[in-house]
């Protein structure tokens, strides 16, 4: 039984792993990274490992992806600022 | 396909290949999962016994190991240093105090109440984790990601000026470096006193109270306060880019 969430929990890292590889949008690919980080860190209360999990939900599954998210609001924002300025000229 | 797109996707094989192959071999000879008897995990546990520490984990990277885990903690505090260097506001950036993205009034009540009922909580936890690093699974990295995570739950919750109120970025820039300097007076005091870098010279107390494992708990607690504040200097120059700072002739 133990053996078989095991099996589960790994196949889903490495199925989301994967997934946020293959997402080209980078604000979509926080989120996939983030529910990859949250599996990961379920996967490692599973190996009896509750503390790396805390640190791994709350880095993977929180702050990467909410710095990659803040990241694309400004890069957007300061490319929509160069394509208007454009357009007036 | 280019020979050169050719001659890469060859070496990367290659790399991949022996990679995998060291790797099989390695796993191969590691001891089995769950087994009673490991060379290591013998000596280390024996060695926490005999400095009362009662998680092993934690003896390992804040006693027998602790120069790895400064180094760890300098590579945090060198790479959030530059980050928020690199972050910062530059001379024709405007900082747009009125433009929060968004206030307390449009947030949902539900994901408001959520927020700040999980607030104190998330804190407190944070603090339980890095004050018991030396007992139970936990410790200062862990509880200190802990307490810069939860910080933010007061920006979830819609308030960016609540949240700027609980994160003083200038006290938490002395408090870093301060926590960082904290570490080093550790180890260097232990080169004074028994004349070996990080030895464990605080009264080692009795085994698994609060106040025991010698220098652990200390050690726990300056790494807690460290990472937790270079986390929330970090995010926040992040959140600043992303709501108030206005480079030359964006608009909000």
């Amino acid at each position: 039984m133990n053996d078989l969430i095991l099996v589960i929990l790994l196949a889903g890292v490495v199925v989301l792993s994967t997934a946020t590889a293959f997402t080209r949008d980078p604000g979509r690919q926080a989120l996939v990274y983030g529910g990859y980080g949250l599996v990961l860190g379920v996967t490692m209360v599973a190996l009896q490992a509750p503390d790396v999990a805390l640190s791994q939900i709350a880095v993977g599954a929180a702050i990467v992806p909410l710095i990659v998210v803040l990241t694309v609001t400004k890069v957007n924002r300061v490319l929509e600022q160069h394509r208007r300025a454009r357009e007036r000229r | 396909m280019s020979t050169r797109l050719a001659g890469r996707l060859v070496l990367l094989a290659l790399g991949v290949a022996g990679v995998a192959a060291v790797l099989v071999v390695g796993f191969g000879a590691l001891p089995h999962f769950g087994d009673v008897s490991h060379g290591y995990g013998v000596r280390a546990v024996a060695a926490s016994l005999s400095h009362r520490t009662a998680n092993a984990v934690g003896s390992v990277t804040f006693d027998q190991r602790a120069f790895d885990t400064m180094g760890e903690e300098l590579i945090m505090f060198a790479a959030a240093t530059s980050a928020v260097m690199l972050l910062r506001r530059m001379r024709d950036e405007d900082e747009d105090e009125a433009e929060f993205g968004y206030g307390g009034e449009d947030v949902v009540g539900a994901l408001r109440l959520t927020g700040t009922a999980f607030l104190p909580v998330t804190l407190l936890v944070g603090c339980y984790v890095i004050a018991h690093g030396h007992l139970t699974p936990g410790g200062g990295f862990q509880g200190g990601v802990v307490l810069a995570t939860g910080m933010h739950l007061a920006y979830l919750a819609g308030d960016y000026k609540v949240l700027e109120r609980l994160r003083p970025s200038s006290l938490l820039d002395i408090v870093e470096s301060g926590a960082v300097a904290g570490y080093l007076a550790v180890g260097l005091i232990g080169l004074g006193l028994t004349g070996s870098f990080l030895a464990n010279w605080v009264p080692l107390g009795s085994f698994g109270d609060l106040l025991s494992a010698g220098t652990v708990p200390v050690l726990n607690g300056l790494v807690g306060i460290e990472v937790g504040a270079a986390l929330v200097l970090l995010v926040a120059r992040f959140l600043d880019q992303a709501l108030l700072i206005r480079g030359e002739g964006e608009d909000a």
